[in-house]
C-alpha cells in the first residue's frame, strides 16, 4: 500500500513538472517570491527621492516610511515629508489591499485636518515623481495574472523572466515584465507597459542588502520614463526591522503625530 | 567645587542633548492684498501689505512616546492694527501611553470633511483677521485624552480657557459696518473668558466610510452683536457670547472617484438668555477625474449645499447656497494646484467668486494667489459690507 501510494506521489509530481505551464510557473515564482519576503513584521526606512528632468535638473524630497506587514492582507505604510520644506509634516497613511480598493488617507499639518482620500488615482505620479501610486503600493500576488517567458542573465546574475498583468481596476498599465533573481527571488528590472502597449518605464534595482539573514531589501531604485524623457531615484537609507510597531502606529491619530 | 563643576557639565549636556534632538523649522512671509475698488466705509484703507512669522520648535523624547511642540505667530500688517497680532498657534506637551494619548497645552483640533465651511469643527477660535476664508485659527488651551479602541478613537477635552474672535478693526478692508469693536466683550457666562467648556468625540473608519460624532458644552464661538458706541464715538458691533451645546456628525463615504461628504450639527442655548436653536448642514460631493490633461493633471468637480435653518439673518451669509468648485492639481514637481468656484445664494442670488493656486517656486520658496470677488449682494445679506472689497492676494513664502 505504501508503496503504491509513493510511486502515485512520484508520478502526481512528475505530471505537474511536465504539465506546468508558463502561467502556472509565472505564479509559482510569484508564490515563492512572496513566501520568500513573509514574517519580517515591520520595517523603517529614511527614503531620498531625486526627480531628473529631461534637461538633467534635478529636486530632492526626503521622507520617513514605516510599514507594517499584515496578515493575509496588504500591508499598512506611513510616509512622512521632510522636505521640500512646505510640505513637512504632511503624511500619507494608507491600507493596501489584493483587489479591493486601498484606505489613503493625508494629514495636512497646515490644517491639522485628517483627509480620507480617492485610492483611485493608482496611474497619478506619486509626488510629481515618476512612480505611480500602484508601483509604491505593497506587491500582492493577487493583483496580477503571471506568465512565465523565459531566462535571462543581467549582469551576470540568472533571473526569471516573468510577465505580470494587473487585475484591479484603473492601472495604468497593461503589463509589467519582471526580471526576478533566480537565488534571491527579488525583481533586478521591471518594465512597464503603458494601456497602448508600448513601454513607458524601466526600473532597475540595485545595492540590495540582506536583512535579519534573510529579507532582501534594494538600497536603490531607478526609474525611467521613456516617454518624458524624466527620471526618479530613490535611495533607501538606514532599513530596520522588527522595530516593534504595531497595528496602533497606523491610524488617524497616529498619522497626526507622525514626525 | 568638583559638585558644581559636574552639576554645570550635567546641565550643559542636559542641553546640549536637547538641542540636538530638537528641530527648528517654520515659514517666514510677505502678503499683499491689491482691492480692485474703493472702500465702502470711511475710515478703510486701500492696499495693504504685511508680514508674518511662524516658526516651529520640536522636540521628541528618545522613545518617541513624549514629544513637545512651540509654534507662535506673529503678522503685522501695515494699515490694520487689529490685524498686527501675535498668538501661540501652538504648546504642547503630547504622550502616548499604548491605547491612550494625552495631550496638554495650547493646541488646533480640525474636525470635518466638507469644503465650503467647517460646522463641525468647534473646538478653536477662528482667526478671520487672517483670511475671510475663516480656516486660520487660534491656539486653545486644553486638555485631550484620546483613547483608541476597535470601535474607534473617543477624545475628551477640558477647555479652561476662551480665545475671543478677532475682527478686522476700523482702518481694514473685508469687515463688517459698523466695524466690530473687542475692547467690550459682552460674555453669557458669569465666569467670562474663564468658563470651563468641554467637548467629546467619537471618531471611526468603516471600510469606505469615516464618521464622526461631537458634542460641545460651553462658550459659543460665533458671537452675537449689539449695537455700542466706543471710546472714539464711533458705532460699533460689540460680541456677545452665548453658552451653548452643539451636537456634530460628520461623514465622509470614499467610493472610488466618488467622495460624499455630509456635515450636520444642532446647537441650543443653555444659558437661557435667548441665544436661537438651530440646525445646520453642509453636504455634497466630490468627483475626480484622474490624469485627464496631459501626463498627470487631474480636474476634480466640488457641488456642495450649506443650510441653515435659521432663514437670512446676520448669523449667517451660508443659509440656502449653493458652492461649486474645479480643483486642479498638476501633481507637476512644483506641486502646482489651483481651486476656482463659486459660492451662491438661491434666496438672495448673492454670489461669490474665489480662485487659491499655489506653487512650489525652489526648495525653500511658495507662492500662493488668493482672489475673491462679491457680486450683487443685496443690504440684507450679512457679505453685503464686503461687496466693495474684491480683492486680489499674493503671499511669498520661505520655509526653513
Amino acid at each position: 500500500m505504501k508503496i503504491y501510494l509513493i510511486i502515485l506521489g512520484l508520478f502526481i509530481v512528475s505530471f505537474n513538472v511536465i504539465a506546468e505551464t508558463a502561467e502556472e510557473k509565472g505564479l509559482a515564482i510569484a508564490v515563492e517570491a512572496d513566501k520568500r519576503d513573509t514574517g519580517w513584521g515591520d520595517q523603517q526606512a529614511k527614503l531620498v527621492m531625486t526627480l531628473k528632468n529631461r534637461f538633467g535638473q534635478e529636486s530632492r524630497r526626503e521622507n520617513r516610511n514605516k510599514t507594517l506587514e499584515v496578515d493575509g492582507d496588504g500591508d499598512k505604510t506611513l510616509i512622512v515629508f521632510d522636505s521640500p520644506k512646505d510640505i513637512k509634516g504632511t503624511a500619507f497613511l494608507s491600507f493596501t489591499h489584493a483587489l479591493r480598493p486601498d484606505e489613503q488617507w493625508i494629514y495636512l499639518p497646515a490644517l491639522k485636518r485628517v483627509k480620507r482620500i480617492s485610492s483611485s488615482n493608482k496611474s497619478g505620479p506619486f509626488l510629481g515623481s515618476e512612480f505611480s501610486y500602484e508601483d509604491i503600493s505593497s506587491q500582492e500576488v493577487g493583483k496580477y495574472k503571471y506568465k512565465y517567458l523565459r531566462d535571462e542573465k543581467i549582469n551576470g546574475r540568472d533571473t526569471f523572466v516573468v510577465e505580470a498583468i494587473p487585475q484591479y481596476n484603473k492601472s495604468g498599465y497593461t503589463r509589467l515584465i519582471n526580471w526576478i533573481d533566480k537565488e534571491r527571488y527579488q525583481p533586478l528590472k521591471t518594465e512597464f507597459y503603458d494601456r497602448k502597449n508600448s513601454l513607458l518605464k524601466t526600473l532597475l534595482y540595485s545595492q540590495y542588502n540582506q536583512y535579519l539573514n534573510k529579507y532582501w531589501r534594494a538600497g536603490r531604485m531607478d526609474m525611467q520614463n521613456h516617454i518624458t524623457g524624466k527620471s526618479t531615484s530613490l535611495e533607501f537609507l538606514e532599513y530596520k526591522f522588527r522595530t516593534g510597531l504595531k497595528d496602533r502606529d497606523f491610524n488617524r491619530n497616529a498619522l497626526k503625530r507622525a514626525r | 567645587m568638583f559638585n558644581r563643576l559636574k552639576c554645570v557639565l550635567f546641565f550643559y549636556l542636559i542641553t546640549v542633548q536637547l538641542i540636538y534632538a530638537a528641530e527648528w523649522s517654520g515659514q517666514l512671509g510677505i502678503e499683499s492684498r491689491i482691492f480692485t475698488e474703493t472702500a465702502a466705509f470711511s475710515g478703510q484703507k486701500g492696499n495693504s501689505s504685511s508680514v508674518f512669522f511662524q516658526p516651529e520648535f520640536y522636540y521628541e523624547s528618545e522613545t518617541g512616546k513624549d514629544s513637545f511642540t512651540f509654534v507662535p505667530f506673529m503678522r503685522l500688517d501695515q494699515t490694520d492694527n487689529q490685524r498686527s497680532h501675535a498668538d501661540i498657534r501652538e504648546l504642547t506637551w503630547v504622550k502616548v501611553q499604548d491605547d491612550l494619548e494625552w495631550r496638554v497645552g495650547i493646541r488646533k483640533v480640525f474636525w470635518g470633511v466638507t469644503e465650503a465651511q467647517h460646522l463641525v469643527d468647534i473646538i478653536n477660535q477662528t482667526d478671520t483677521v487672517e483670511n475671510p476664508d475663516g480656516e486660520d485659527k487660534l491656539g486653545q488651551p486644553m486638555v485631550n485624552l484620546s483613547y483608541i479602541t476597535d470601535i474607534g478613537t473617543f477624545d475628551a477635552f477640558i477647555l479652561p480657557y476662551f480665545r475671543e474672535r478677532t475682527f478686522v478693526g476700523k482702518k481694514g478692508r473685508l469687515r463688517s459696518q459698523p466695524y466690530v469693536d473687542t475692547t467690550t466683550t459682552f460674555y453669557e457666562s458669569v465666569d467670562k473668558e474663564k468658563h470651563i467648556d468641554y467637548a467629546l468625540r467619537w471618531a471611526h473608519s468603516i471600510d469606505e466610510w469615516d464618521i464622526g460624532l461631537s458634542y460641545f458644552n460651553g462658550t459659543s464661538r460665533t458671537p452675537r452683536f449689539i449695537v455700542g458706541i466706543n471710546s472714539s464715538g464711533d458705532t460699533v458691533f460689540n460680541p456677545y457670547y452665548d453658552l451653548i451645546e452643539q451636537i456634530g456628525l460628520d461623514v465622509q463615504a470614499t467610493f472610488n472617484n466618488w467622495l460624499w461628504k455630509l456635515e450636520a450639527i444642532h446647537l441650543d442655548g443653555i444659558g437661557g438668555s435667548g441665544a436661537s436653536n438651530f440646525t445646520a448642514l453642509t453636504g455634497g460631493l466630490e468627483y475626480t477625474f484622474y490624469s485627464v490633461i496631459g501626463e498627470a493633471t487631474d480636474i476634480g468637480l466640488v457641488i456642495e449645499y450649506l443650510y441653515d435653518d435659521r432663514g437670512v439673518t446676520i448669523a449667517s451669509p451660508f443659509q440656502n447656497d449653493v458652492m461649486f468648485g474645479m480643483r486642479f492639481n498638476l501633481n507637476d514637481e512644483q506641486s502646482s494646484e489651483a481651486l476656482v468656484g463659486i459660492i451662491k445664494d438661491i434666496e438672495l442670488d448673492s454670489t461669490l467668486y474665489f480662485i487659491e493656486a499655489s506653487r512650489r517656486l525652489s526648495e525653500n520658496f511658495k507662492i500662493v494667489i488668493e482672489a475673491r470677488q462679491y457680486i450683487s449682494i443685496p443690504v440684507n445679506d450679512i457679505l453685503y459690507a464686503y461687496l466693495k472689497d474684491d480683492y486680489i492676494q499674493v503671499e511669498l513664502s520661505y520655509y526653513f
